[in-house]
């Protein structure tokens, strides 16, 4: 009190003395619903320091990771930035073999239902120099029974025709070349006509008289005219119907995904085969062709498979 | 409690009192017993405050305010000790009305009977809100801000208190 004027010593004296006071009552004093007064006084008091307290630390602290101690937060940065490149690549492997698994798997079933057909597995390990060939070579040739004019399928439909072989390779002229074709006829109305490739996507359908009735979405199918496919193979849809001076011209979109081939069957002869169908007891009799687009369900061979030398 | 102090005349001429050594604490004591004795034979002697008027006489007497609000401080810490109320009820009021008292005998005469009535009867008035408003805003007790009986205690205590301060003017140092 030695700083204070002597005229408010008294004052503040009083001031004093009620606040000791208060303050002791505030302890004696016990809410039923907020404990003792001056408890809930001292929490009111201190809280907001507390609060503000915590604030300007957290403040601090998130300042000091996030834009002052970032020597590892680099490095780590980098670190996570290579290996998520790392998990790319795997991820991109990973998801390729199981493409490729899923593709093999859909061959091999497929040749073990055709167990009687003589059919080799090959993959596509090149293609034409030629941007206007639509052309592809094989990892098989004649060391594995390839001959030329030998049919090349997928599960999916038709892809082309051997046109060379070589010992270990061999060259398949696709359908979509503009040199390409194959018999075939409409699925349901058996209306023939070959198709041949455009040198696009799409091959054309054009010996359909203006009177046949062909609509977009049906099914072409091998008609086993050509001697080089068996008969009712998946050849394509029909995606495109104008009638023309004396054909319609019809545009059918291949089955097998010819652009994109990776590996093919080679159908190790040019005798007459007979579409199967799964029979649940076994038969091998059935001749119903499948449907456009849907893989091959089964292949009969008539005749016992000719080995070429 | 040390009864002797300063003799100190103000500008105004007023007189300080001095009293004999022991006066003061004997009167706070014999006021205080009185207060939870009496009430025990004389249901009437409730309204009656001895020590409120031991606070009011002394700091009228001593004029010091720093001296008064602390005799008021004891008087009212004891009163509340021998109460069930809170200890510091009493006490915060008795400690402003010491001050008070001591502030204003520092500046007024109040030596005459009608000018102690009328002190006393404020200063009564002025306890009875202090207490009031430390029950209502720390204890949450809903007391009456004044009723008839506060009224009549209030004339009781002033007019006791003027009789009361006659006789403990006898107990000054001549």
């Amino acid at each position: 009190m030695a700083g204070i004027p002597s005229r408010h010593r008294s004052l503040f004296l009083l001031a004093l003395v009620v606040l000791l006071q208060v303050l002791m009552l505030a302890v004696q004093i016990k809410r039923d619903t907020q404990g003792r007064l001056i408890r809930m006084w001292t929490v009111s008091a201190v809280s907001p320091v507390e609060r503000s307290g915590a604030w300007g630390i957290g403040k601090f602290r998130d300042a000091w990771r996030h834009y002052f101690a970032l020597s590892d937060t680099a490095r780590q940065n980098e670190e996570l930035i290579r290996e998520n490149g790392q998990l790319k690549l795997e991820i991109t492997q990973l998801q390729s073999k199981s493409a490729e698994a899923d593709r093999l798997a859909s061959l091999l079933n497929f040749k073990q239902k055709q167990a009687k057909v003589p059919m080799v597995l090959a993959r596509v390990i090149g293609a034409s120099a030629d941007a206007n060939s639509a052309v592809v070579y094989l990892d098989q040739g004649t060391h594995e029974g390839i001959r030329k004019n030998m049919g090349v399928i997928t599960p999916e439909g038709v892809v082309g025709k051997v046109i060379e072989s070589y010992p270990n390779t061999c060259q398949v002229l696709l359908l979509t070349d503009r040199d390409g074709g194959v018999g075939a006829m409409i699925a349901d109305s058996r209306i023939h006509s070959p198709v041949v490739g455009t040198g696009g996507p799409l091959l054309d359908m054009n010996h359909v008289g203006n009177d046949d009735e062909v609509a977009v979405g049906q099914r072409v199918v091998t008609s086993g005219m050509d001697r080089i496919f068996p008969k009712d193979l998946p050849v394509g849809t029909v995606s495109q119907v104008k009638p023309g001076a004396s054909f319609k011209q019809i545009r059918v979109r291949p089955s097998a995904n010819i652009e994109r081939l990776e590996e093919v069957i080679v159908l190790l002869t040019t005798d007459p085969l007979t579409l199967k169908q799964d029979a649940p007891a076994g038969g091998n009799a059935a001749v119903t062709p499948p449907a456009s687009g849907q893989p091959i369900s089964g292949l009969t061979n008539t005749k016992p498979a000719e080995k070429h030398p | 409690m040390n009864d002797t102090f300063d003799l100190r005349i103000s500008e105004s001429h007023i007189e300080v009192h001095k009293f004999h050594g022991g006066t003061i604490l004997l009167c706070v004591i014999f006021a205080l017993v009185l207060q939870a004795f009496l009430p025990v034979y004389i249901t009437k002697a409730s309204v009656l405050d001895l020590p409120l008027l031991i606070t009011i006489y002394f700091g009228l007497s001593r004029r010091n305010p720093s001296t008064g609000l602390l005799l008021g401080t004891f008087i009212g810490l004891l009163q509340d000790s021998l109460s069930k109320t809170p200890i510091g009820l009493f006490g915060i009021a008795k400690t402003v009305i010491g001050y008070l008292a001591s502030s204003i005998g520092a500046r007024l005469d109040t030596e005459h009977p009608l000018a102690r009535f009328a002190l006393t009867a404020a200063f009564f008035a002025l306890h009875q809100g202090i207490v009031v408003l430390v029950q209502k805003l720390l204890l949450a007790q809903h007391q009456p801000w004044f009723t008839t009986r506060l009224f009549v205690a209030c004339i009781v205590n002033a007019i006791l208190g003027v009789f009361l301060y006659h006789f403990l003017d006898r107990l000054r140092k001549s």
